[in-house]
């Protein structure tokens, strides 16, 4: 196995930035075939607006948690991009010498919190959020949760309890690609939605946009009113970029095969595999 | 045993401001009300929801505070187990999890509120630790142990009230990890822990005068258990009890395998709760009858053995 990656260089247009961070998941998916590649997709858009642009480099630093465990191949590729992963990092990526799993780990540099279980990450990053507020510190924290995740009790405790805290520090945005593991979301539970309203009547500032529009994510990301915490829905399409994987729920934990893989490389710009 | 922790836990948190108190709708006994009132920020009540408490105070121990996640045992333990198995311990983060009324001293108000698996349980996850205090002596060195430990997650196990004083003439103070003699014999040794050592000690007062030479040890903390000690003490008596205020599969089982991995095999006998639910309310020592747990019982089957 090659101790490399492709050498896509960082780029400043964040269309083809993300077409990059793409193309590196889908590059380790010929290495190692367990990972989400689909729901890592759907949220890249959002978490590169995040981790790239609204996040605090100075000291003491933003937090970014990833309460949606399984979507953390776009969170190690930015992270390896940043030089806080390394390249071997990626390249090790589910395997005994490495240190990456298919769920992020707490104590991996760059990882806020051990997910993977849904339903955990809110509540963690309430704490998180509320610590730093007693510090009297700056930091802001970011959680992205999926739409499968506002299924857990859990995840409401945590916002009735971000709400009661009034945690201005604290800023969400649910991936909203209307699928869970097993079915469309909002064909399989509609009394989930609307979405953006339950967090309002739990007392939320929020803001609803296009997930895989960069302007439109930093303007619903920007919309926080500074004075509670605040929540990004964000439309999405599950293995955005891939067209045979877009909205195909097989695509959940699957690789694509090295014909696939070729294809889906050539859809994101780049026809050498 | 509640209101010591409560007057211990003020006494340090007036001192460290990263130490922090999560409950979860339980009434703020004695100075934990105080600690609210002084210190309004440090202390947050999610309300009925348990979950968030423990998310709540991993998050918080993650930035650097030091929260206690406080309230009735099997809402403290049970409720939220996935988060206190990955927020707590998979994380390893130094998070106190208290759980009051452990075992069954919630008598009157019925299995929902009986923490009878609540060591058990705890005993079985890695990383965390299992502290049960003989008494208010004891649950006031744990809660200064657990407020500046940094290692990892803790389940304290308290009683509620009323709890006597038993360790006040023991010469060591508490240790982390180390069993405790509180009566020195040479024949039989009751090995407990937490509330029932009063009824233990009250089964080796009667051995006693009955002419069986009878030690009384107490194993405040489960987890890790102080294996030499309990190989010590199996090897320096004839039989070995363990009474303990939980199912069948925590203490007892553990000495029990110690004992045959030793060569001691066929000395211990193991008096627990039943490993089922029983519909009975009253007080605690009621209830414990009803689990069989009774000085006379254990009395008579020890008398059999001595």
């Amino acid at each position: 196995m090659p101790r490399r990656l492709s050498t896509d260089s960082p780029t400043p247009n964040p269309e083809e930035r993300c077409r990059a961070y793409r193309r590196r998941i889908l590059e380790i998916s010929q290495q190692v075939t367990a990972l989400h590649i689909a729901p890592a997709f759907s949220c890249t858009e959002i978490v590169d607006v995040v981790m790239n642009e609204f996040m605090s480099e100075a000291e003491p630093q933003d937090v970014f948690l990833m309460s949606k465990g399984h979507g953390c191949m776009i969170l190690y590729v930015i992270l390896a991009e940043r030089g806080i992963l390394s390249v071997d990092d990626l390249v090790d990526y589910c395997t005994p010498r490495g240190r990456l799993g298919a769920h992020p780990d707490f104590g991996v540099p760059g990882i806020a919190a051990s997910t993977g279980s849904l339903g955990h990450g809110l509540s963690i990053a309430a704490g998180q959020a509320y610590a730093e507020r007693l510090k009297g510190s700056t930091v802001r924290v970011f959680c992205v949760v999926s739409d499968g995740e506002l299924q857990e009790g859990s995840t409401w405790e945590a916002v009735m309890t971000a709400s009661n805290l009034a945690l201005a520090n604290l800023v969400v945005i649910v991936d909203n690609n209307d699928f869970s593991g097993l079915e469309r979301m909002s064909t399989g539970h509609p009394a989930m939605y609307p979405i953006t309203e339950k967090f309002a009547a739990f007392g939320w500032s929020v803001s609803e946009c296009d997930g895989h529009d960069h302007q439109k994510l930093r303007r619903a990301l920007g919309a926080a009113d500074g004075r509670r915490p605040h929540v990004v829905v964000a439309s999405t399409v599950k293995g955005r970029g891939v067209s045979y994987m877009e909205n195909e729920n097989l695509w959940h934990y699957r690789s694509p095969n090295a014909a696939e893989f070729r294809q889906a490389l050539t859809e994101l710009g780049n026809p050498q595999p | 045993m509640r209101n010591r922790f409560a007057e211990t836990f003020y006494e340090i948190a007036k001192r460290d401001d990263r130490q922090c108190m999560i409950v979860a709708d339980i009434s703020p006994a004695g100075s934990m009300a105080k600690f609210r009132d002084e210190y309004p920020r440090r202390f947050v009540n999610t309300g009925v929801a348990e979950q968030v408490m423990i998310g709540l105070a991993a998050g918080m121990s993650q930035r650097g505070l030091r929260p206690f996640a406080y309230t009735i045992a099997t809402f403290a333990l049970y409720r939220p187990f996935e988060m206190i198995r990955d927020d707590l311990c998979y994380q390893n983060l130094p998070v106190t999890v208290v759980g009051i009324g452990g075992g069954v001293s919630y008598s009157t108000l019925g299995a929902t509120h009986h923490a009878q698996e609540d060591v058990a349980i705890a005993m079985s996850v890695p990383n965390l630790r299992v502290l049960a205090p003989t008494d208010p002596l004891e649950v006031e060195a744990m809660t200064r142990w657990c407020a500046t430990q940094e290692d990892g997650p803790v389940y304290l196990r308290l009683g509620k009230a009323g709890e006597p004083d038993l360790t006040a003439d023991l010469e060591e103070p508490w240790k982390f990890g180390k069993v405790r003699t509180l009566r020195r014999g040479s024949s039989h040794c009751i090995v407990t822990y937490g509330v029932i050592t009063k009824l233990a000690l009250a089964v080796a007062q009667a051995l006693e005068s009955r002419g069986c030479s009878t030690s009384v040890v107490t194993v405040p903390t489960l987890r890790p258990l102080d294996r030499t000690g309990l190989i010590d003490i199996l090897s320096s008596h004839s039989s070995v009890s363990v009474v303990e205020e939980c199912v069948s599969r925590a203490l007892g089982i553990e000495v029990e395998a110690m004992a045959h991995r030793a060569g001691l095999a066929g000395k211990v006998s193991k008096f627990s709760l039943k490993d089922e639910f029983i519909h009975c309310y009253g007080a605690h020592d009621e209830i414990l009858a009803a689990h069989g747990l009774t000085v006379e019982r254990i009395l008579a089957e020890l008398l059999e053995i001595v």
